[in-house]
């Protein structure tokens, strides 16, 4: 098991918890589901503390918990207007939840949901979904005009919207394999370099050693670009739900 | 040992650890990279599905409520101390028009008062120069009379003395009688 520390895609792996099964398929708690229960965990006891003390001046807890909902709403406001604050709690959920679980994922040790592509995949058509239900709902036969610009020349025009339509159905497979890319790659080079350190402090002999220093500062210098881009990621998933939730609400670009 | 000996132990460790990958994953039975085996994805798809769902619940139903609660509070409270602010200031402007009102009344009054003071005590003194100077013409006259009178007197008496010596520088020269009354007469001729 020594190669554990060294493997860069052992990280990845998936261990079963606890077995279980429903009809034919294998749904049993794996660490992947432990870490997603922490996360949710974490979000809700973050947000059942910030709210307790309900100070009209906010401690610590209460104004991060203040921030974060201010921020996503202001984000909401700006991408997709007031009504699209409709579809607050489920983007502050995703929001949430990407950010939980990606900076989780940091921490040596622990699993990075985020980093299955099922995950994020499954994440992203849950937007895309939102986004069809309720530009169907809202709008019915009008939502199709999605598709079609206006002010386009009648003779682009199928060419326009064969590219709006692709450009659509894309759509969930950009924004699910963008957040999992970023954070495999990520965690990937964490590891990678981590990894190197080992290597070459067992590999050299006496004051060689110090040569181990090198990935040292590399990782050092790749964690807080991490951080950054564990958020940075988060934030964009969000960002995106909420232009694609406005063109649900308002078809009509 | 020079760069290219740490770069073959580093690819040699390398080398070693690849290997040691090739037993795991035949210990784990899957060479399969982990995203990309489907065989963990019901269980994962299962759990983001329970575990996002609780959480979407727990959030649009309880805790975002609650903390938007708070948020709306303190909104309201702020509007609330703004508008007293507002009603303050209002009043305050109000106060202070008033008070340079009522200040520019006292110092009209005030000015009032100076100028009918001043009026008043003006009349006075005309007044007291008047009758001062009507008294003083009065005395000037009177003093005029009076040594008019004198003087008068003294002429008269001037022609009595004059009527008398001549009467008697008349008896004296001309050893005649006159009588006062023709040396009287005779003194008024040449005056």
């Amino acid at each position: 098991m020594a190669a554990d520390g060294l493997d860069p895609i052992a990280q990845f792996e998936i261990h079963k918890i606890f077995e279980l099964s429903l009809g034919k398929y294998d749904i049993s708690f794996t660490n992947s589901s432990l870490m997603m229960t922490i996360g949710a965990g974490l979000i809700c006891l973050f947000l059942f503390m910030g709210t307790s003390k309900r100070s009209l001046v906010p401690g610590r807890l209460q104004s991060m918990a203040e921030i974060s909902y201010e921020f996503v709403a202001d984000m909401i406001r700006s991408t997709a207007g007031r009504d699209g604050l409709k579809f607050f709690p489920f983007i502050y959920a995703l929001f949430m939840f990407i950010l939980f679980a990606n900076i989780l994922g940091l921490i040596p040790f622990f699993f990075t949901t985020t980093s299955h592509i099922i995950v994020t995949f499954a994440l992203a058509m849950s937007v895309m979904i939102t986004v069809l239900v309720v530009g169907i709902w809202k709008h019915g036969f009008k939502f199709l005009k999605l598709f079609v610009p206006e002010g386009v020349p009648i003779v682009i025009l199928p060419l326009v919207v064969l590219l709006e339509v692709i450009s659509f159905l894309s759509r969930p497979f950009s924004h699910g394999i963008r957040l999992w890319a970023n954070m495999l790659a990520g965690h990937i080079m964490l590891k990678l370099f981590a990894g190197f350190i080992i290597m070459l402090f067992v590999a050299l002999s006496g004051p060689l050693k110090i040569a181990a220093i090198a990935p040292f500062i590399m990782t050092t210098a790749l964690m807080p670009l991490e951080i950054l881009v564990a958020f940075l990621q988060a934030y964009v998933f969000a960002i995106l739900t909420s232009v694609y939730i406005n063109d649900a609400l308002h078809p009509g670009h | 040992m020079n760069m290219y000996s740490i770069i073959m132990a580093a690819s040699a460790a390398t080398s070693e650890a690849v290997a040691e990958h090739g037993e795991h994953v035949a210990e784990h039975g899957s060479g399969i990279f982990p995203p990309l085996n489907t065989s963990t994805y019901a269980s994962q798809l299962f759990w983001l599905f329970v575990i996002f769902g609780v959480l979407l619940l727990l959030l649009a139903k309880v805790l975002l409520p609650r903390l938007g609660s708070i948020l709306e509070d303190r909104s309201h409270r702020i509007a609330d101390d703004l508008d007293t602010a507002s009603r303050m200031q209002r009043e305050a402007e109000a106060a202070e028009l008033s008070y340079e009102q009522s200040l520019k009344d006292a110092r009209a009054k005030a000015h009032n008062v100076a100028e009918t003071t001043r009026a008043s005590v003006n009349a006075e003194i005309e007044a007291e120069m008047e009758t001062a100077e009507l008294e003083f013409t009065k005395q000037m006259e009177s003093a005029e009379a009076k040594i008019r009178k004198t003087r008068e007197a003294a002429l008269a008496n001037v022609d009595a003395i004059a009527a008398d010596t001549a009467k008697s520088l008349v008896e004296k020269l001309f050893a005649g009688k006159i009588t006062l009354a023709a040396a009287n007469k005779a003194v008024k001729a040449s005056n």
